[in-house]
C-alpha cells in the first residue's frame, strides 16, 4: 500500500515539474485526429524527401504512346493460375466511331513489379547518383498506378517530385513569417511609443490588402523565365508577405500584458540587457502559443500557392507543383474524359486537412484552461 | 481612415509597377511576336502618348489628382477605354454575385451553426462537421471544376458563364431571368463554401461557450421558456464575433470570386484583371487593387457599426466616452 502511494506522489509530481513542451506532448497523444494527420503528415514528408526513388519515372519522361492512359491495373491472378504483383502492357486501340484513343491491357504478356528495380538514373538527395526504384517494371510496359497525363507522363511520379515544391514552400513561408513577426512584433511590444505607432500603421496597411489579389498582383511580377529556386524563393517571399503581420500583432499583444510582469522588471533592475530580455524571459512565455497559430496559417499557404500555381502565375512549368498538374485538370472535357487528373487534388485536400487537424490538436495540447 | 486610404494607393501604385518593364513592351512584344518590324520611333511616340516616358512620382501624382479631383481612374490600354467604363461594366454583375455570396454564407452558416451545437455529437453535427472542414480544405477553384463536371454529367451543361449563350443579347425577360438565377446558384455555392465552412465552426464554438455560462443557468432556473434562452441568450451573444468578421469576410468573397470566376468564366472584375495583370495595363490593374482594399476598410467599418448595434455592451462603452 504505502509502495503504491509514493508511486502516485511520484506521478504527480513527474506532472507538476514536467515542461511545457512534454505537457503539450502527452495532451496532443489523446486527440485521435491528430494523430492521424501526424502519421499522413509523416508519410507525406517522407514521400516528398524520397520522391526520386519513390517514383518509377522521371519529372520529364514521356512515352507518346501512351498519353492520358488509365491507372495500370495490378494483377494477381491470371489463366494460370497464382503469381506475385504483376501488370499488362498497354495496347492503344482507336474507337470506330469517335476515333478517340483508348487502351486496353494486352494479355499476351506479363511484367511482374519489380520492387528496387534498375530504372531512369536520378541524384539521390542531391548526394550520390542512382538508377533504384522503389517499384518499376521492365519495358515496354509501364507502371502508372494515377495514370498517365496528356503528355504520357506518370502522374503519380509527378505528384510525388511535384510535392517537393508545394510540401516546402508552406514550411518555408511559415519560417520567414515566423522570423519577421517575432522581431517586428517585440520591436513593436517592447519598445512600444512612436516605433509602435509607425509599425501598427504598416501593418494595418498591408492587411488592408485582400491577400489573393495581391499574391496574383505580385507574382505577376516575377520574371517568366528564371531559375526555379528563384521562383520558389520570390513565391515563399510573396506568401509570407501578409501572413506575418497576424503573427507581429499577437506577439506585441503578448508584450504589452507581459510587459508589467514583476519578473520582468526583476530582470531589468538587475540589468538584464533589453535583448536578452525578450530572447529569455519574454519569448518562451509564448512561443508554443506562436507554434500553433503558425501550423494553423500553413493550409493558407498551400491552397494559395496551389491557385496561384493553377492560374499560371506561380510555379510555372516546366518546375512542377500540385497546382500545376492541376492545370490539366482546368478544362471539363479532360475531366469528363479522364477523372484520374483529379487525384493531385486529393493530395491538396489531404494535406490541407492533416494540417488543419494537427493544428487544432496542437491547440487543445496548448491551452492550460482545459 | 482617409490617411490609410493615401498609403495604401501608394503601395498599389508600387507593386503594379514591379514588372520589369512596361504595357508598351508588352505591345510591342505582341506585335513582334506576329511578325510585325516596329521602328523605334513608334515605341517611343506610344510611351509619350500613355505618359509612361514620365518618372513613377509624376506619374503617380497624375493618377492621384485625377481621381480625386475628377472621378477619372485612368485609361486602360488594352481595352482601349476609360478604366471607369471597363470596371463599370462589370460591376452589375461582381456585386450581385458577391452580394448573392455574403446573404448565402450567412443565411446557411448561422442555422447550422447553432444547430449543430444545440445537438453536439449527434449525427447531424458530425456531418456539419466533416463538410465544414472538407469545405474549408478545398480550394474554390477546384470546386468549381467539380461541380461544373457534375452538372454537366446530371444535366448535359456545364453552367459556364453567367447565362447561356442565346439570352447574351436578348432583352430582359423572365426566361432571361430564371436561365441567370439558374448560372448562378453555382457561383454562389463555390465562393460561398469557404466562408460558409469556416462561420460554421465559429458559430458551433461560439454557442457552446455561451452555453455553459452562468446566465443560461439563470434563465433556466427562474422558468424561462428553453427557447426565449436559445433565442434571447445564447444566440445574441454568440453572433457578437460573427458580426466582426463580416468585413474580413467581405474580402474574403471578394478575392475568393475572383479565381473562381476565371474558372468559371464569369463576367465579373476577376478575369479582366488577370489580363490587366499579365499585360501591364497598370491603371486598370491598379484601380481594382486599390478597389479592394478600400472595401476591406469599409467592411471593416461595416462590421464596427453592426456590433455596436448588436451589442449593447459596446455602445455603451461609445457613449461613455
Amino acid at each position: 500500500m504505502g509502495l503504491l502511494k509514493t508511486k502516485k506522489i511520484d506521478n504527480d509530481e513527474k506532472y507538476f515539474f514536467a515542461s511545457q513542451w512534454s505537457l503539450m506532448f502527452k495532451k496532443l497523444k489523446k486527440h485521435k485526429l491528430a494523430q492521424i494527420s501526424i502519421v499522413i503528415l509523416i508519410i507525406l514528408y517522407t514521400q516528398m524527401l524520397f520522391a526520386q526513388f519513390v517514383s518509377p519515372y522521371g519529372l520529364e519522361s514521356f512515352d507518346s504512346k501512351v498519353v492520358n492512359a488509365p491507372p495500370t491495373k495490378v494483377h494477381l491472378f491470371d489463366d494460370e493460375g497464382i503469381h506475385l504483383p504483376f501488370v499488362y502492357a498497354y495496347e492503344q486501340k482507336r474507337d470506330p466511331e469517335t476515333f478517340r484513343k483508348f487502351y486496353v491491357e494486352d494479355k499476351s504478356k506479363r511484367y511482374p513489379i519489380k520492387l528496387f528495380g534498375k530504372g531512369e538514373t536520378y541524384k539521390f538527395l542531391g548526394l550520390f547518383e542512382s538508377d533504384r526504384h522503389l517499384f518499376i517494371v521492365d519495358e515496354p510496359a509501364k507502371i502508372f498506378i494515377f495514370g498517365s497525363d496528356k503528355l504520357g507522363r506518370d502522374i503519380f511520379s509527378r505528384i510525388a517530385l511535384g510535392s517537393q515544391i508545394s510540401l516546402t514552400i508552406p514550411l518555408a513561408g511559415v519560417f520567414i513569417s515566423f522570423i519577421l513577426g517575432i522581431t517586428i512584433g517585440s520591436i513593436s511590444g517592447y519598445f512600444g511609443g512612436m516605433v509602435d505607432t509607425v509599425i501598427q500603421r504598416i501593418i494595418e496597411v498591408i492587411r488592408s490588402f485582400p491577400t489573393l489579389p495581391l499574391w496574383m498582383a505580385l507574382s505577376a511580377a516575377i520574371p517568366a523565365r528564371i531559375p526555379v529556386i528563384q521562383m520558389f524563393l520570390f513565391i515563399t517571399i510573396i506568401l509570407s508577405f501578409i501572413s506575418w503581420t497576424g503573427l507581429a500583432r499577437t506577439v506585441r499583444s503578448k508584450f504589452m500584458s507581459l510587459k508589467t510582469e514583476d519578473y520582468i522588471l526583476a530582470a531589468k533592475v538587475a540589468g538584464v540587457s533589453d535583448f536578452k530580455i525578450i530572447l529569455t524571459h519574454m519569448i518562451p512565455g509564448f512561443i508554443s502559443y506562436l507554434v500553433v497559430n503558425m501550423t494553423l496559417s500553413i493550409p493558407g499557404m498551400i491552397i494559395g500557392e496551389t491557385s496561384m500555381s493553377f492560374l499560371g502565375l506561380g510555379i510555372r512549368p516546366p518546375a512542377t507543383s500540385w497546382g500545376v498538374l492541376l492545370q490539366e485538370a482546368q478544362q471539363i472535357q479532360n475531366i469528363a474524359l479522364y477523372p484520374w487528373k483529379l487525384v493531385p487534388l486529393l493530395y491538396v485536400i489531404i494535406t490541407v486537412l492533416a494540417f488543419n487537424f494537427f493544428g487544432d490538436g496542437l491547440r487543445d495540447a496548448a491551452d492550460p484552461y482545459k | 481612415m482617409v490617411p490609410l486610404v493615401f498609403v495604401t494607393s501608394m503601395v498599389v501604385f508600387a507593386v503594379i509597377q514591379l514588372p520589369p518593364g512596361d504595357y508598351v513592351t508588352t505591345y510591342i512584344a505582341t506585335l513582334q511576336a506576329e511578325g510585325e518590324a516596329v521602328d523605334q520611333k513608334i515605341i517611343e511616340d506610344l510611351r509619350e502618348e500613355y505618359g509612361l516616358d514620365q518618372s513613377l512620382p509624376v506619374q503617380y501624382f497624375k493618377w492621384m489628382k485625377n481621381i480625386v479631383t475628377k472621378g477619372d481612374f485612368g485609361y486602360s490600354f488594352s481595352y482601349n477605354k476609360p478604366v471607369n467604363d471597363v470596371i463599370g461594366e462589370r460591376m452589375a454583375s461582381t456585386l450581385l454575385i458577391s452580394g448573392l455570396t455574403m446573404i448565402f454564407t450567412y443565411v446557411v452558416a448561422i442555422p447550422i451553426g447553432i444547430y449543430s451545437a444545440l445537438h453536439q455529437y449527434s449525427i447531424g453535427d458530425y456531418i456539419a462537421t466533416i463538410i465544414g472542414f472538407l469545405g474549408m480544405a478545398t480550394p474554390n477553384f477546384l470546386l468549381a471544376i467539380l461541380l461544373m463536371f457534375a452538372s454537366f454529367k446530371w444535366f448535359g451543361d456545364p453552367m459556364m458563364g453567367l447565362m447561356s449563350m442565346e439570352y447574351i443579347d436578348a432583352p430582359m425577360s423572365i426566361a432571361k431571368f430564371l436561365d441567370i438565377c439558374k448560372h448562378l446558384i453555382i457561383p454562389v455555392i463555390v465562393i460561398g463554401t469557404g466562408g460558409t465552412c469556416g462561420l460554421i465552426r465559429v458559430m458551433r464554438g461560439q454557442m457552446l461557450d455561451e452555453l455553459d455560462q452562468q446566465y443560461v443557468l439563470t434563465g433556466r432556473s427562474k422558468g424561462l421558456e428553453e427557447k426565449k434562452i436559445r433565442r434571447k441568450y445564447i444566440v445574441r451573444a454568440a453572433l457578437n464575433p460573427i458580426a466582426s468578421s463580416i468585413g474580413w469576410n467581405l474580402t474574403k468573397i471578394f478575392s475568393g470570386s475572383t479565381i473562381t470566376a476565371i474558372v468559371l468564366n464569369l463576367p465579373t472584375q476577376g478575369p479582366i484583371m488577370l489580363g490587366a495583370l499579365r499585360n501591364q495595363d497598370m491603371y486598370l490593374a491598379g484601380t481594382w487593387l486599390l478597389f479592394m482594399s478600400v472595401l476591406t476598410m469599409v467592411g471593416t467599418l461595416i462590421s464596427d457599426i453592426v456590433l455596436a448595434w448588436i451589442d449593447p455592451r459596446i455602445r455603451l462603452m461609445d457613449s461613455r466616452m
